[in-house]
């Protein structure tokens, strides 16, 4: 072995902060993902005494108590459910264990709303479900009590269901690291299976755990759709309904000011409970723990288990959308369909190339500048993802609106015109609240794919005489091409699935698939809902098929660009 | 004629810890400078700030007589008109071959631009595979596309970091060997990072020995291995025997006698070290030839050369007793040209070449 004179490369040196082009654009961006939050925060907002105690009087308590029982309730089973899961595919052999490894992961392509509307389809009066125990046991409508499931246990049931899997991608990628290194010998020292599970591997797996839990909660908070048809009180419901029912900005944005504070708690809980949270494994040889073998019973209910998870998550809403759009096919003859696919479809491709070209300029800007202030706006730059949607659309409505109404006004004075409203409801404007949302996504798997990429890459090209932008131009992004690709597709779904921001945003007559599933909803038709809600679903599935084939190739020690852009580093600034 | 590359008073920092002290350095058109010393010494942080990679935090840096880099200026590697090569070659895996040397060459048609590069390949013995990729390619292959993408665009002066090092041994002579003829064919002034003395002393016109940032000592290869301005320059370019003693009349006493200790004062504590190569081992000597007697205890044959292990205390029985620190005057190292092994356990006269002993001032025990 020779021995490499590579301490200049490894030592990351404190680079000196230079306000550069690269630079530059890198903070203009964070300033831009900053700015709505700053908006709902202003004081001019917050300083209303008056509308607080109106607030506090009336709805704040119950949006805040479903809030938060909301969230213990997710955070409580995605836990379990996440944990559970992982701990059995990754230490157990039982049937059908490579197939539940990845098709543990196919609720992620279920929007929480689809579900909620899936399932209330399914067990409603009207639903087979219930219509088959009608006619089995002879019983009369009326005569009987059937459990609804529009309410908190029935949201918090299918937020879980939906959500485990982040638990379970982050806290697995985790045992499947820290297998050989500790494990074997706290069963050496006379530990069980189970002592070693609770005392070694759970403590060790805790930094990644939370940052998976974080991420479930954060979408809770977001989840607009499925709460909202439920019938429970929450922030985001409260935003949508003060800014639409009483068209009372000020309280909206007081209801989003409240929110964030949720929001900041909740970063800084996980930021704490990190605490110096790098857990460096002290051993690097990664061979796969001798799993247990489970035969008769333990096999069984651990196979029934992963069954049930990718049953309920999965399967029975997929199948009840599938029913359900069967019944509908001559929504496919209307060409309001192809519509609403087209609006989805081309918001989401604009928004995934806007997020992955910033993304890569902030990925690069860092790169070339590590210095603490780009850090810092990289970092910004990916807060957007724990910027509820509702919170979102108000905290850049509101400066649009008063911008509006000056250019308005401005040139009414001058030139006696009205221009109405230039910006407010426009597509940019959505563009660029998905942008902003779902910046971090595209920013994980750039910078995963971007570190990849062996410095003297650039050392080279630049040395040859090609300047920072033809470097990137030239050498850079094609050989990430895959990265950029994968960060596109993962934008491209979020963009797709999400509901209140599009909602709220959308310009007038605007429908897209996620709008137009929650509108059939609202209206009680359910069965028409499933054709947008099943079609969602299906441009979903193109991640999660990616994610799932990464997993099966996946060797320990090796994160891939999916899994960084799915599981976004939650760095707070 | 100016120099083609001048630093001047660079020092550099990384955090609180100082790489590069005050280094000064310079080449004249056309030479060939090798920076050489161990593993963090500085040499590769030198050579980033000559390519523009780093910026230069105090001193001046002047290529071709053009001020590149100073406390405040800083001239970007793309307009620094310098050639940069890697251990890992860092050639683009998604470009050909000829794309990959075509790189650099800008501001001319894309026909001159592949019949300069297709040149170059030729002049590297890669021409037949200009259309191939880089993952298509053996070390050795990708080294030479690499050292052509670099030369392309003539360069005004060439960066090797350790580039040889990622080649298994008798590839590397072979590359090197090649590499040092297109560089003096081009007339490329080139500044080569290396931590193998073997690569420095092949390869360059003049060696600047570095050690904890500082250069310790510039010279041409003979010089550096003849007269060694330090123990550690000494020791840097092979393994050496060495003797404690104390000055007297001028001289310091060695089992084979008297050497001279230059102008160290009287009394001083030296250390003579002496190469292994400047021992003469006469088979023939008998008791009373000239030298002094010793026993061989091992010899093997290295290849070009045979490793005779001597011991100069004849005592019977004594060479195996104690420990070797303790008999470091007695066990010594004799390299000798050719096949040369006298049997085990033979006796033989060994002389002493006193050109190539030095006397340095015994260091302070660490």
């Amino acid at each position: 072995m020779v021995a490499l004179d590579t301490q200049s490369h490894r030592s990351r040196p404190r680079v000196a902060f230079r306000l550069e082009g690269w630079a530059v654009f890198a903070l203009a961006i964070a300033l831009l993902v900053l700015a709505p939050v700053l908006a709902v925060v202003h004081p001019l907002i917050t300083a209303d005494k008056a509308l607080w105690q109106h607030l506090v009087d009336t709805v704040l308590a119950r949006y805040l108590v479903n809030t938060l029982v909301l969230m213990l309730g997710v955070g409580f089973f995605t836990f379990v459910l996440g944990v559970a899961a992982a701990w059995l595919v990754t230490m157990c052999r039982f049937p059908g264990v490579r197939l539940f490894e990845w098709a543990l992961l196919l609720p992620l392509a279920m929007p929480a709303y689809v579900v909620a509307y899936a399932y209330t389809g399914l067990l409603d009066f009207a639903g087979p479900v219930q219509s088959f125990l009608r006619t089995a046991l002879d019983l009369r409508p009326g005569s009987y009590g059937f459990p609804s499931i529009r309410n908190t246990p029935g949201a918090v049931a299918v937020l879980s269901l939906v959500l485990y899997p982040y638990v379970y991608l982050t806290s697995r990628a985790s045992f499947l690291d820290q297998s050989v290194c500790v494990l074997e010998v706290s069963r050496t020292l006379g530990r069980t299976g189970w002592g070693s599970f609770t005392q070694v591997a759970l403590p060790l797996a805790r930094p990644a755990i939370i940052g998976g839990l974080a991420l479930a909660l954060m979408e809770t908070l977001n989840e607009f759709g499925a709460v909202q048809f439920f019938g429970v009180d929450t922030f985001s419901t409260g935003i949508f309904r003060a800014w639409f029912g009483f068209g009372d900005y000020r309280a909206a944005a007081q209801l989003a000011a409240a929110m964030m504070l949720v929001v900041a708690i909740l970063l800084l809980i996980e930021r704490f409970s990190r605490g110096k949270g790098r857990i460096e494994h002290s051993s690097r040889r990664y061979s796969r723990l001798k799993p247990y073998v489970l035969s008769g019973g333990a096999a069984a209910a651990a196979a029934l288990f992963c069954a049930a998870l990718v049953g309920l998550g999965f399967l029975i809403p997929a199948l009840t959308l599938l029913g359900g759009a069967l019944e509908h096919l001559e929504a496919l003859g209307q060409a309001e369909f192809y519509y609403d696919v087209w609006h989805s479809v081309s918001l989401a491709a604009l928004a995934a190339c806007v997020a992955v070209l910033i993304a890569l300029g902030i990925a690069y800007a860092e790169r070339l500048q590590p210095s603490p202030p780009v850090r810092a706006a990289a970092r910004t730059a990916g807060l957007g993802y724990a910027i509820p949607g509702a919170v979102l659309a108000v905290g850049i409505l509101l400066p649009l609106t008063a911008l509006d109404h000056g250019i308005d006004a401005l040139a009414r004075l001058s030139f006696g015109v009205s221009t109405g409203l230039l910006l407010t409801g426009s597509a940019a404007a959505l563009l660029g609240a998905y942008t902003i949302r779902f910046l971090a996504v595209a920013l994980n798997t750039v910078e995963a794919g971007m570190a990849r990429i062996t410095p003297s890459m650039e050392s080279a090209a630049r040395t040859l005489g090609a300047p920072p932008s033809r470097t990137l131009r030239l050498v850079h992004a094609p050989m990430m091409a895959g990265s950029l690709f994968t960060a596109a597709i993962l934008v491209f779904v979020d963009v797709m699935k999400e509901l209140p921001a599009t909602y709220i945003m959308r310009p007038f007559d605007y429908d897209t698939l996620a709008v137009r599933a929650y509108q059939y909803a609202a209206d009680e038709r359910l069965s028409q809902a499933a054709l947008p809600s099943l079609a969602i679903v299906v441009f979903a599935l193109a991640p999660v098929l990616l994610l799932s084939r990464a997993i099966a190739r996946s060797r320990p020690g090796s994160t891939s660009d999916v899994v960084a852009g799915i599981a976004p580093r939650l760095e707070a600034a | 004629m100016s120099d083609a590359l001048v630093l001047h008073g660079i020092s550099h920092a990384y955090d609180a810890s100082l790489v590069v002290r005050d280094l000064a350095l310079s080449a004249e058109p056309g030479e060939l400078v090798c920076l050489v010393g161990p593993s963090g010494c500085g040499k590769t942080t030198s050579l980033r700030l000559v390519a523009g990679l780093e910026r230069v935090q105090q001193g001046s840096i002047e290529i071709a007589g053009r001020r590149v880099a100073d406390a405040r200026l800083h001239v970007p590697p793309e307009e620094r008109s310098v050639g940069l090569m890697f251990q890992d070659f860092a050639l683009f895996p998604h470009l050909s071959v000829l794309d990959n040397v075509a790189f650099g060459l800008r501001g001319q048609s894309a026909s001159n631009r592949a019949g300069t590069a297709q040149a170059m390949l030729q002049q590297v013995g890669m021409a037949d595979f200009a259309e191939a990729f880089p993952h298509m390619l053996s070390g050795g292959q990708q080294q030479r596309v690499a050292l052509a993408r670099a030369l392309a665009p003539q360069p005004k002066i060439m960066l090797l970091d350790e580039p040889f090092s990622g080649l298994d041994t008798r590839l590397r002579q072979r590359v090197r060997d090649d590499a040092l003829h297109v560089l003096k064919q081009t007339g490329t002034t080139t500044l080569l990072v290396t931590h193998d003395p073997e690569e420095a002393m092949f390869m360059a016109d003049r060696i600047a020995m570095m050690d904890r940032g500082r250069i310790v000592q510039i010279g041409t290869p003979s010089e550096i291995y003849g007269q060694p301005a330090s123990r550690f320059v000494a020791e840097f370019f092979s393994d050496l025997n060495a003797i404690a003693g104390v000055v007297r009349g001028g001289r310091v006493a060695t089992p084979f006698g008297p050497v001279s200790a230059g102008d160290l004062p009287e009394a001083a504590q030296v250390e003579v070290l002496i190469r292994p190569e400047a021992l003469r081992i006469d088979l023939n000597g008998g008791v009373d030839g000239r030298g002094i007697a010793a026993r061989v205890v091992a010899a093997r044959l290295l290849g070009r050369s045979s490793l005779v292990h001597l011991c100069l205390n004849l005592d019977p029985g004594h060479s195996h007793a104690g420990p070797l620190a303790e008999n470091q005057h007695e066990h010594w190292h004799a390299r000798v040209p050719g096949r040369f092994l006298p049997p085990e356990e033979s006796l033989v006269r060994v002389e002493l070449d006193t050109t190539q002993s030095f006397v340095f001032p015994a260091e302070a025990p660490k």
